[in-house]
């Protein structure tokens, strides 16, 4: 992986809709680029044989019957919603859908 | 703004289109993929959800063994490998039908990969689509439009969410590019969705209607000219919810492209979206760096791993695929090409089958569904199976008309007073009094008044114009009122004329 620069940072920052000033983008940069490049090191230690993993912990199939459980009401649903109409969480209209 | 679109046929004369569809599946399992809350459509909004579903922080998703192994059976039924070991990723984006501000879905390990589907065209020709992968995810919840411009996105003041339809399971099915299909194109699309939608069906693992969103299709565009390579840049249509959506979507969007290119313009990569109403795609968004969704596998949930053991045991259990079942069905029942699918078409094939297992021959099945209940469904606005016929009931009346106990007009009206719940067809026809006369007596009777009131139609007959004899019959058969024999009163008239045929 090449190293982290700051326009790296500059786009994930509004991927990740977060507001960064000019000093913090230089050190985030700075930052993220020790951290990739320790977290690089992984690599070398592990060789094309062996599987990348996701969980530290070896576990697999950790499934649920398929059967009912608990529900909330819509009052619960939306007791901690910024504001809501008709039982339903009220929204800014956002232009264009993901 | 209208864009310039080509006509289809010139469209054709100068490109080559190229295909591919995302179809969504959503799972009919008792409850959502990560979550115990129930799957269930058209409920108040915001009931159906727990903590998961709604994102609260500190909540972990457990994973619906059902989901997986309805997901394992769409790719078996798709002719797909099924992976020994895939995982879940999340899939970040802000938008708020989801609440958590990522999918979780799968990205670069599905559970299913490398398959096929045979399509069948109309004309019993057969096109291949190889599909690149079958991966689970989970539904976003549904958003209202409110204000401004009557549901439409453009100029809403502010939008509803209602996540009861958050978690639940998705099998997304992902083609590869679907060359060669010419002006077969838009046939082969709808050909392919209404294939997939008939396979998850006939598994039982979707509810598969099209109208609630059940099966959802995404339809990818290109042109390129004849006999180059390159593919062209592609247009993604969104949600194409209905069969004959998937078809027009996808011909305009040829047409569209078309006018594109001829004017020398490249071909903008964007989404589009359908409408209905007026049949065409307007623009949605181009394809940008929004676009990076920073999958990255899902650190609360761990590996799905299907032995082979599993996936066999799965296998077992997968009905007759439909498209060879009804190869089989139409090979047993003797029907031809035309009949056949026309009975497809009505949607009575399963009514078919069932009424032949209950004994009526292979004709009189027929004959009945397509002939008379087909009919009395369109005027009722129902489906064919929803008037409660019972397959006994038309084998009944099938023995009936054989043995010459009533007449086929008699039997249509025993069928309807059958639908009008007056009981069985030997209750109705002792009932009413309904017989075929087969004592010649009281027709002789009856031919001779009837004579007597058309002598000028008597006199055509005994000077050989037999093809006359209609009024007669028809004079027979009313003051019968229905219950002669026609075909035996036809005889007697000749008879009675002295006139031989």
């Amino acid at each position: 992986m090449a190293a982290i620069n700051r326009e790296d940072v500059a786009h994930l920052a509004r991927l990740a809709h977060i507001e960064m000033s000019a000093q913090e983008l230089d050190r985030m940069a700075g930052e993220l680029a020790v951290i990739v490049e320790s977290v690089k090191s992984v690599s070398e230690a592990a060789g094309d044989d062996v599987p990348a993993t996701s969980h530290p912990i070896p576990l697999t199939n950790v499934f649920r019957e398929d059967v009912v459980g608990h529900t909330f009401t819509a009052e619960q649903s939306l007791s901690g919603a910024p504001d809501a109409a008709e039982n339903r969480f009220k929204v800014p209209a956002i232009l264009d859908e993901a | 703004m209208t864009d310039a679109i080509l006509s289809f046929e010139e469209a054709m004369a100068k490109y080559d289109p190229v295909l591919g569809f995302e179809v969504h599946v959503e799972l009919n399992t008792k409850t959502k993929m990560f979550s115990s809350a129930p799957n269930v459509f058209g409920d108040e909004p915001n009931t159906n959800v727990n903590e998961v579903d709604l994102g609260l922080p500190g909540v972990l998703p457990v994973v619906n063994k059902t989901a997986i192994e309805s997901s394992i059976k769409i790719g078996l039924a798709l002719n797909c490998k099924i992976a020994e070991t895939c995982r879940f990723a999340r899939k970040n984006y802000f938008y708020p039908d989801t609440p958590k501000n990522f999918q979780t879905s799968q990205y670069d390990e599905p559970i299913a990969y490398d398959g096929y589907l045979d399509i069948e065209l109309s004309d019993g020709t057969v096109f291949r689509v190889e599909i690149e992968r079958a991966h689970m995810e989970e539904d976003a919840g549904k958003l209202t439009h409110m204000g401004g411009s009557a549901g439409r996105i453009q100029g809403a003041d502010y939008s509803l969410v209602d996540y009861n339809r958050s978690g639940v399971p998705l099998v997304e099915i992902v083609t590869k590019p679907i060359e060669g299909a010419g002006s077969r194109a838009p046939e082969l699309a709808k050909a392919y969705v209404a294939a997939v939608r008939e396979i998850v069906k006939n598994l039982g693992v979707s509810d598969a209607k099209m109208e609630r969103g059940n099966v959802r299709c995404d339809a990818n565009v290109s042109l390129r000219p004849h006999g180059r390579e390159r593919f062209g840049i592609r247009s993604e249509t969104k949600n194409v919810n209905s069969l004959r959506a998937v078809e027009h979507a996808v011909r305009y969007e040829i047409q569209r492209h078309a006018a594109v290119l001829d004017s020398g313009e490249p071909v903008v990569q964007e989404t589009r979206h359908w409408h209905e109403d007026t049949r065409t795609t307007t623009s949605g968004r181009p394809k940008s760096d929004a676009d990076d969704y920073r999958y990255f596998p899902e650190p609360d949930l761990v590996p799905v791993v299907a032995s082979r053991e599993w996936v066999e045991e799965l296998r077992a259990t997968l009905p007759e695929p439909p498209a060879e079942r009804r190869k089989r069905l139409q090979a047993d029942w003797g029907y031809s090409d035309l009949e056949f699918r026309d009975v497809v078409n009505a949607g009575v094939m399963d009514e078919i089958e069932e009424t032949i297992a209950a004994g009526a021959s292979s004709t009189v099945a027929r004959k009945w569904w397509m002939g008379e209940i087909v009919g009395r469904a369109k005027a009722a606005d129902v489906d064919p199976g929803q008037l409660g016929v019972k397959p006994a009931t038309i084998v009944e009346l099938g023995k009936l008309v054989e043995a010459g106990s009533i007449n086929n007009k008699m039997a249509a009206e025993v069928l309807d007073a059958v639908l009008a719940g007056e009981g069985s067809p030997a209750e109705i026809i002792e009932k009413r009094g309904l017989a075929v006369v087969s004592d010649d007596g009281p027709l002789l009777e009856a031919i001779d008044a009837a004579l007597a009131a058309q002598p000028d139609v008597a006199d055509k007959i005994r000077g050989g114009k037999v093809q006359a004899i209609g009024a007669i019959v028809g004079g027979v058969m009313k003051a019968t009122r229905g219950q002669a024999d026609a075909g035996r009163v036809r005889e007697l008239i000749l008879e009675k004329l002295g006139v031989t045929v």
